[in-house]
């Protein structure tokens, strides 16, 4: 819309016709203050404070449904003004508890904002207030009505946002009360993000109430560990004896890529970082048969010795690297540098939860063609073929439901079954199970797709309705694979300005993949066979054979001829279902935070840190890499990082040579940096960016990053945005690839629910309790 | 069925057919039923909007918006169906009026809806009863039925090409759906609770198309300009306040009821002579003049027309049309209690000004009648309502403030009269005051 001209306090502002005003003065740095109004979701007009005065008006108007307009003429501050606003306080402060110093929201409450600012010094009111008792609406969920300002943010944000409409209004008058539309508790997808809406102390968190005050804290905006999205989380953090814990995840840094989404397991699932079955120390098994614990030096001891011995009597070949999903890239980067310059093996691999290898052959030397995440809050048309993003990836769900809600979006849903996405889908097809592949010819115009089904009209209409389409973001879940992959990128592209999104699960699934934690492929899908710039930085020490793939390593192991297996945090015995015999005759090193089937049968056991107690990058299914800061701590774990370069040089290889680190002698670790909360450190991000501060241990991530900017295709992103905290889309791989035989048994989708993560989801205390609440609680159907 | 009362003063159009049996159809039509809509469908719609306006009619709601220009804003052209709505959410204390009509001229609201349709080419329209008013939607049901089974409602409504629908329902009981966008709400099975305006219904109303929504006996009183004529019409009122309309008259007046009288007619002459004046040898205390949310009159401010402007100018309403007359034996600050109870139990609870403010008004008032007041209440009962006034999300608010203010600026010494713990020197009458209500 075209530009108009207004005044506020006589400051001539220009936004585009039809702005509110209240958003309006935002942009110009003009506070107006509000409860009920909340970017993005509907208008309510209903807490009246933001009034202000129009000319030629003759009652106070509220800024936030008046939209700007030519000559508009405003004053939002006077007497008049701030009596009003300072007698709704009143009014307000009239029924509420003022329970402040026990109250979660204390210190961080817009009502007390508000009241500094023009609350009244003394009560006028008298009389007994209402009070009803607090209530626990779910696990996650506790209300307490004296603090409820009834501002509809919750109802709103459950409703419109979330699409699950739990919440509603009841009675009138001063009576109204927010609650349950399942009378006692929530029938919902626990996300919390009511708790989050709330301006006040009214809704709090099962997993956070009474636990601290807020600023007890330091908050540490990071990434969320559990689906492949990768959303921005705040953690706030409490020194304790052993290390600092995690008290609270939320989402007051509204500028990450989520914006203001979070769901439970972003919200909550990091208490599996508290959990006491958390190894502190490593774990060595003895004479007897028995893991046990010991020191750090008698642990890396014997896990260097004896790598050592295996490569030099049995070579590299001999040895297996299963890598994790969960890990950073400069983590996932190391490890395939050490498994292939130090341990001298491409016997390397991950849990492949989607065919990354096969999307980015299928995209190989097209530019700009694979999707951000930010991407699905924009497209105009969307293809969605297979996955349930509201459990798999709730974020991509929440943008969807955003990007039809404000830009009327239209979703194309292909699924073998109903999923909820379809109530905001423009059209729906339903296949067969097995039918992914032959969906794509049909929409590439091949009638007869599916053999022995007769597709209908609606089914067509769908097909014309879509290829018309001027611009389509085609994004796909794990169903496809390999060649399907292929067929579906090449229909894509037959297609006006397709862009694609693959979707994987975990945090760093795709970062995974672009490391090059892969049998054939280097970082950046670059051939083993070609080498490329790295047979130049890695030298002779660089196997040129492909190794084998993560089911063939322990086929190899059931036939006596792996030596030795290093997993870094992964848990292959249970997830890819092996039988645990398999590992009987090989030397098995595990690191990981549990004692994990997997880990269960290790010889040496290292207790690692998870991604909230490290620093590092993480790159997102979509490809958009984010930074990682350092949270939490615990006493007695090391990160993966760490761990990589003390068992190499317990091996007796040049740490410098794996992690380019020097120039300094005072160590610093690289997590001291930046500051709280989303706000930069700008000079020492600055600083980092520029490759101006020294890297000075060998430990430190930001070492290595250099390394991967430098060699990754596609990683050359800016450091600053990077460094800055906000997620840079990194480029495609330009490099023909072939990926070699189709191992379809090889990919194997997490079918993570919204309320499970893996073998991490076990040790989640509320992930547990949410489960079991769903279980004993009779729900509705979501489309009720 | 109340009794109906009568004076020479009156000029019976809206009542003319009142206790004659209107509503049978037959008897309507005897009556001159359903002739006003067949001229309306030679006028046409921009024949109707004309002759509307110069009917001087004002909206009979409260707000006293002249109908035809209400009428007019609705466009010509929609994607979505054009509606009309009859508010027949009565629910304004003092206020009686529609029930009449509904229970002995439910004729006269169908043709209007009938020509309102025609005026703004709607195929439907809705009429809505107040959920206390069920008892009455068996009357208006037959009405509507009879209609159809004459052909004036259905398909090629009077055998023209026209079709035009009309369903009946009812609220459940919220004076706030008598605000014309919570009755939309209402009706398409929401909370009644009122929407942001701009858009204003007669853009984006009833299901998010076009409407016409009026006040019953605005409706009513429709066929009755078509019948007699706009100009005759607009000649019975004063300058812009066109036509009769139905005080409902009721407190400590010797002949409560309802009295059709001329636009402007006198407000004193209305008590003392229409109503009979102030019965058992008692004196007039205060007016309340449109119903509750209006500020009450003092004896020495009722020579005034009841019209819009004139009450206007008396710093009060003409509302809706209900008189309450309060005498010398009732006590103003139990008045203004009963008032806020009222508003307090009415308020939707959307905005915190008008949902704090009344129930904090309505406890404040209760202590400080109970002789628990100190002196800061009055200021503060003051202050309250001057800082709702203008700043909630709907007229309720206002409705709450206005009269409240206007008893503590007019009747102070009452108010100081109940201070320092002495029970309430005034005698307890409210219920007679509000009797007729």
């Amino acid at each position: 819309m075209a530009d108009v001209t207004f005044t506020v306090d006589g400051k001539k502002l220009t936004a585009p016709a039809g702005t509110l005003l209240i958003e309006a003065c935002r942009e110009a740095s003009i506070a107006i203050p509000q409860f009920c109004y909340y970017p993005g979701l509907s208008l309510q007009a209903a807490c009246r404070m933001c009034l202000v005065r129009l000319e030629k008006v003759p009652k106070l108007q509220t800024a936030c449904t008046t939209p700007v307009a030519e000559g508009m003429v405003v004053v939002s501050e006077s007497d008049e003004i701030t009596q009003a606003r300072k007698a709704t306080i009143e009014l307000l402060l009239g029924n509420h508890p003022l329970d402040c110093p026990v109250c979660d929201a204390g210190g961080e409450c817009e009502l007390q904002d508000m009241t500094f600012k023009y609350g009244p010094p003394d009560s006028r009111y008298t009389e007994v207030k209402q009070h009803r008792e607090e209530q626990q609406w779910s696990p996650v969920v506790y209300f307490d009505r004296p603090r409820c300002i009834l501002c509809y943010r919750c109802v709103r944000m459950c409703g419109e946002g979330m699409d699950v409409w739990a919440l509603g209004v009841q009675n009138r008058g001063v009576t109204s009360i927010i609650a349950p539309n399942q009378g006692d508790h929530l029938d919902c997808e626990e996300c919390g993000m009511c708790i989050d809406a709330c301006p006040v102390g009214a809704l709090t968190s099962g997993a956070y109430r009474y636990k601290t005050r807020p600023w007890e804290m330091n908050h540490v905006s990071t990434v969320c560990t559990h689906c492949g999205d990768g959303c921005k989380t705040t953690l706030g953090v409490r020194s304790v004896d052993n290390g600092s814990q995690i008290l609270r995840g939320d989402n007051r840094d509204k500028s990450g890529i989520n914006g203001d989404f979070l769901c439970i397991k972003g919200r909550y699932a990091f208490d599996f970082a508290n959990n006491d079955d958390r190894l502190t120390k490593p774990l060595l098994r003895g004479a007897d048969g028995k893991l046990a614990e010991v020191s750090w030096e008698q642990a890396l001891q014997h896990a260097g010795t004896k790598l050592r011995e295996i490569r030099e009597s049995s070579g590299g070949r001999s040895i297996g690297v299963i890598g994790s999903n969960r890990t950073t890239n400069e983590e996932n980067y190391l490890l395939q540098k050490f498994a292939r310059t130090v341990l001298g093996t491409n016997n390397i691999d991950h849990h492949r939860t989607a065919d990354f290898v096969a999307f980015a052959r299928a995209i190989s030397g097209e530019k700009d063609r694979a999707a951000s995440l930010r991407e699905t809050m924009t497209a105009p048309a969307i293809l969605l073929l297979g996955n349930d993003p509201t459990e798999q990836h709730p974020l991509l769900a929440w943008n969807l439901r955003t990007n039809v809600r404000h830009h009327n979006a239209r979703i194309y849903l292909v699924n073998h079954t109903g999923i909820k996405l379809e109530r905001q889908a423009h059209e729906s097809l339903i296949i067969p199970q097995d039918g992914y592949a032959n969906v794509v010819r049909f929409l590439a115009g091949e009638d007869a797709a599916f053999p022995g089904v007769q597709l209908g009209d609606e089914a067509r209409k769908f097909r014309e309705a879509l290829r018309a389409e001027p611009s389509l973001l085609i994004i796909f879940g794990s169903e496809y694979r390999g060649r399907d992959v292929e067929a579906l990128v090449n229909f894509g592209m037959g297609l006006a300005q397709a862009r694609f999104a693959c979707l994987g699960d975990y945090v760093n699934s795709r970062g995974a993949a672009d490391m090059g934690l892969l049998p054939g492929l280097l970082p950046g899908y670059i051939p083993v066979t070609q080498g490329g710039a790295f047979a130049e930085e890695y030298g002779d020490a660089l196997p040129q054979a492909p190794g084998m793939d993560l089911v063939e390593m322990f086929d190899a192991a059931e036939r006596g001829e792996l030596a030795a297996l290093y997993v870094v945090g992964s848990n292959p015995i249970a997830r890819y279902g092996i039988d645990p015999a398999a590992l009987k005759k090989t030397f098995t090193i595990v690191q990981d935070m549990f004692l994990t089937e997997t880990a269960q049968l290790a010889d040496v056991v290292f207790p690692a840190a998870n991604l909230y107690e490290k620093a590092g990058t993480v790159t997102n299914t979509y490809g958009d890499q984010q930074l990682v800061k350092k949270a939490a701590d615990r006493a007695g774990v090391r990160t993966d990082f760490e761990l990589m370069v003390r068992l190499a040089d317990s091996m007796g290889a040049d740490p410098r040579k794996l992690v380019p680190f020097g120039r300094g002698v005072h160590a610093d670790m690289g997590q001291t940096r930046g500051a709280q909360s989303g706000e930069a450190d700008r000079h020492a991000v600055w600083l980092a960016a520029q490759n101006l501060e020294p890297k000075l241990s060998p430990f430190d991530p930001f070492a290595i990053l250099d390394e991967i900017q430098r060699l990754v295709p596609g990683y050359q992103v800016s450091r600053l945005e990077l460094l800055a905290g906000n997620d840079v889309h990194v480029q495609s791989s330009l490099v023909e690839i072939d990926a070699g035989p189709e191992r379809h048994a090889l990919i194997l989708p997490a079918q993570d629910t919204l309320f499970t993560s893996g073998t991490l989801g076990r040790y989640s205390t509320v992930l547990h309790s949410v489960m079991e609440s769903h279980a004993t609680k009779p729900t509705e159907t979501a489309a009720d | 069925m109340a009794t109906l009362v009568s004076h020479p003063d009156e000029v019976k159009l809206l009542s003319s057919r009142f206790g004659k049996g209107a509503t049978s159809i037959d008897k309507y039509i005897e009556l001159d039923g359903y002739t006003a809509v067949r001229k309306a469908i030679e006028l046409g719609p921009e024949g109707i909007i004309a002759e509307m306006k110069a009917s001087n009619l004002r909206g009979r709601g409260g707000a006293g918006f002249p109908t035809g220009m209400k009428w007019s804003f609705v466009p010509k052209q929609s994607a979505k169906p054009k509606y009309v709505l009859v508010n027949g959410d009565e629910s304004e204390p003092g206020t009686c009026k529609d029930r009449l009509i509904f229970e002995h001229d439910p004729h006269s609201v169908i043709e209007g809806v009938i020509i309102a349709g025609l005026a703004i080419g709607s195929r439907m329209g809705f009429i809505y009863l107040r959920g206390e008013y069920r008892y009455l939607l068996t009357i208006m049901e037959k009405a509507i039925e009879d209609a159809y089974a004459k052909g004036f409602l259905g398909k090629g409504i009077f055998g023209s090409n026209i079709d035009f629908d009309i369903i009946s329902h009812t609220g459940a009981g919220a004076y706030e759906v008598g605000e014309e966008s919570a009755l939309m709400e209402s009706l398409e099975g929401k909370r009644g609770i009122p929407r942001i305006r701009p858009p204003f219904p007669a853009v984006v109303g009833l299901y998010g198309g076009p409407t016409i929504i009026n006040n019953a006996e605005t409706l009513a009183t429709v066929p009755h300009i078509f019948r007699i004529g706009a100009a005759e019409y607009a000649k019975i009122g004063t300058e812009r306040n066109g036509g009769t309309r139905l005080f409902a008259l009721s407190g400590d007046v010797a002949k409560p009821g309802v009295y059709e009288l001329p636009m402007g007619y006198n407000l004193k002459k209305m008590i003392y002579e229409v109503g009979g004046g102030i019965p058992n040898g008692r004196s007039l205390k205060a007016v309340v003049p449109g119903g509750a949310s209006c500020p009450a009159l003092l004896p020495t401010e009722i020579d005034i027309g009841m019209d819009f402007d004139q009450v206007a100018k008396a710093g009060s309403m003409l509302g809706s049309g209900g008189v309450v007359v309060v005498d010398d034996t009732v006590c103003m600050v139990e008045f203004a209690l009963r008032t806020m109870k009222f508003y307090a139990h009415e308020s939707c609870g959307w905005c915190i000004p008008c949902r704090e403010g009344t129930d904090w008004l309505k406890k404040t008032l209760t202590r400080f009648h109970a002789g628990a007041g100190v002196a800061k209440d009055i200021d503060n009962i003051r202050y309250l309502a001057q800082n709702m006034l203008g700043r909630t999300f709907c007229p309720l608010g206002d409705a709450a403030a206005m009269p409240t203010i206007a008893f503590v600026d007019k009747f102070r010494k009452e108010f100081e009269d109940h201070l320092d713990g002495k029970p309430c020197p005034y005698a307890h009458q409210p219920e007679a005051a509000l009797a007729g209500v």
